[in-house]
């Protein structure tokens, strides 16, 4: 029993979509696990919500309110439709969208604990030394937080991967372009092909526990070494 | 109000729960959640009999059946289900029959293809068309003997979005994302509801007629509750509310 072409498509296609995903959101959620780590403001509980929502609302919800949200009629696909790039559901970026949001909490929180953990004294020392603001983020925070970092990039793509509920509402199964390992599983389940589901679902355990050992060796080894600078 | 009411109220409780014979429980595919609602209010004014109703994918209940699920009637959308069920030996072959016949149509909520909604397909004027996935439901296939017979598949092949099943078809189209979409008229169809947008009724001869079965599980054999239930949904005035929700139904019962 081995993958077929069609198998294989959506693996590749499923770690594509991870890496991408992965990628943006690190670019993105950074900043905001800059700003959630070091603000004073009041209203730093809602924002700190909101990123945490995804981790509590079922994928059905996210995906039925972004259909809404992405169509034609909603809020975002009358920007996307204004900016001339169609709608998003049923496309490989609509996805990536999707998958953003879902994950955002997975990418946005070890970053900020890493970056809570490094405290004020090692950037007070470093704006003496008359570092600006960006050196300092690059040659104090990004080494320190490197661990938190690590572990973001780690869940984020390993959660993407294993996104299901959101893809099916709002992909419409297109071959190598929305149609991802989980629903290619369920395809398989569903038309009564247990031995391919088999074989694909195998896959996707040996995959995922090499992804949480990766995880969990790395930050064994972090805490032997006793990388604990700032606290 | 006192204890000695509480006692009395506890204890009727008590008592209602014992006599309260165990309901039924069936497993109803997802299309046939309306009529099925439907059908079993007017079981229950008349029968003293209660039921319990799981909808769900029939590929989903197939598997659950084989694995031991406690249900004791199994609406399928298809005909495939309770053959594979009955080739294992899990269902009572003589209950076996055809409780409903589907009908496909092709439906869209933009108001300027009213009236015109073949014409768009066969032209080619539409961005996505959502079809059920064609491997899965029973309607999903018969959208693409549809395309076949129209000589279509090719051309919008590159327009195509799956839904997993005829609900979330609905559910592309419902929310403006795909112009056209193959569902089932009974979704659109009901009791109460108004029809939203437009549909074209496809003529039953491009497609093989969407059959669906029900079975009695071989585990509720003696169940007397599902066999009146079966029973029930043979007579005139179940299958009257079925024709309601657009189905066929296999009596002759055309509409």
């Amino acid at each position: 029993m081995s993958l077929s072409d069609a198998d294989m498509a959506t693996i590749w296609l499923t770690l594509r979509l991870a890496s991408t995903v992965t990628i943006l959101l690190l670019i993105f959620a950074t900043p905001l696990a800059w700003w959630l780590a070091r603000t004073q403001s009041w209203f730093k509980g809602s924002i700190s919500a909101i990123v945490a929502l995804p981790l509590v609302l079922p994928p059905t919800v996210l995906g039925f309110y972004l259909l809404l949200a992405m169509g034609p009629n909603g809020a975002i696909g009358q920007i996307t439709q204004a900016l001339g790039l169609g709608t998003l559901p049923f496309t490989f970026w609509g996805l990536v969208v999707a998958s953003m949001v879902y994950s955002l909490p997975f990418v946005v929180q070890p970053i900020q604990n890493a970056i809570e953990a490094i405290g004020n004294r090692p950037l007070e020392a470093a704006a003496t030394l008359g570092a600006g603001p960006i050196d300092c983020f690059f040659s104090v925070v990004l080494p320190l937080a490197k661990p938190g970092f690590m572990t973001a990039s780690i869940l984020g793509f390993a959660h993407t991967v294993g996104e299901f509920g959101i893809v099916l509402m709002i992909g419409g199964s297109i071959p190598s372009e929305t149609r991802v390992v989980s629903v290619q599983i369920y395809d398989h389940v569903e038309a009564l092909e247990y031995a391919q589901a088999h074989v694909l679902s195998g896959v996707m355990v040996i995959f995922s526990f090499l992804v949480l050992l990766t995880l969990y060796t790395f930050q064994r080894k972090r805490k032997a070494v006793g990388l604990t600078y700032g606290r | 109000m006192n204890v000695k009411t509480w006692f009395r109220i506890f204890f009727l409780w008590g008592f209602t729960l014992c006599a309260e014979a165990k309901p039924v429980q069936i497993a109803v595919a997802a299309n046939f959640s309306k009529p099925m609602q439907s059908l079993v209010t007017e079981f229950e004014k008349d029968y003293d009999y209660q039921i319990a109703m799981s909808f769900g994918s029939s590929g989903k209940f197939y598997a659950q059946i084989k694995q031991g699920a406690p249900y004791e009637l199994f609406f399928s959308a298809d005909q495939t289900k309770p053959d594979v069920l009955q080739q294992e030996g899990l269902v009572v072959a003589e209950s076996r029959f055809t409780y409903a016949i589907g009908r496909l149509v092709l439906w869209t909520v933009r108001h300027d293809f009213a009236n015109k909604i073949e014409m768009k397909l066969k032209g080619g004027a539409f961005n996505k068309l959502a079809i059920a996935n064609p491997k899965l439901a029973p309607y999903g296939a018969a959208s693409l003997q549809v395309l076949n017979y129209l000589e279509l598949t090719d051309d919008t092949q590159t327009k195509w979005v799956r839904g997993e099943n005829i609900a979330q078809t609905y559910q592309f189209v419902h929310s403006g994302n795909a112009d056209l979409g193959f569902v089932a008229l009974s979704q659109l169809l009901g009791r109460n509801n108004m029809t939203e947008g437009f549909y074209w009724l496809v003529p039953d001869n491009m497609h093989q007629p969407i059959k669906q079965d029900v079975v009695l599980l071989k585990r509720a054999e003696k169940s007397q509750g599902a066999k009146t239930f079966l029973d029930f949904i043979h007579t005139e005035k179940a299958q009257t509310i079925i024709a309601e929700y657009g189905y066929l139904t296999s009596n002759g019962g055309q509409e």
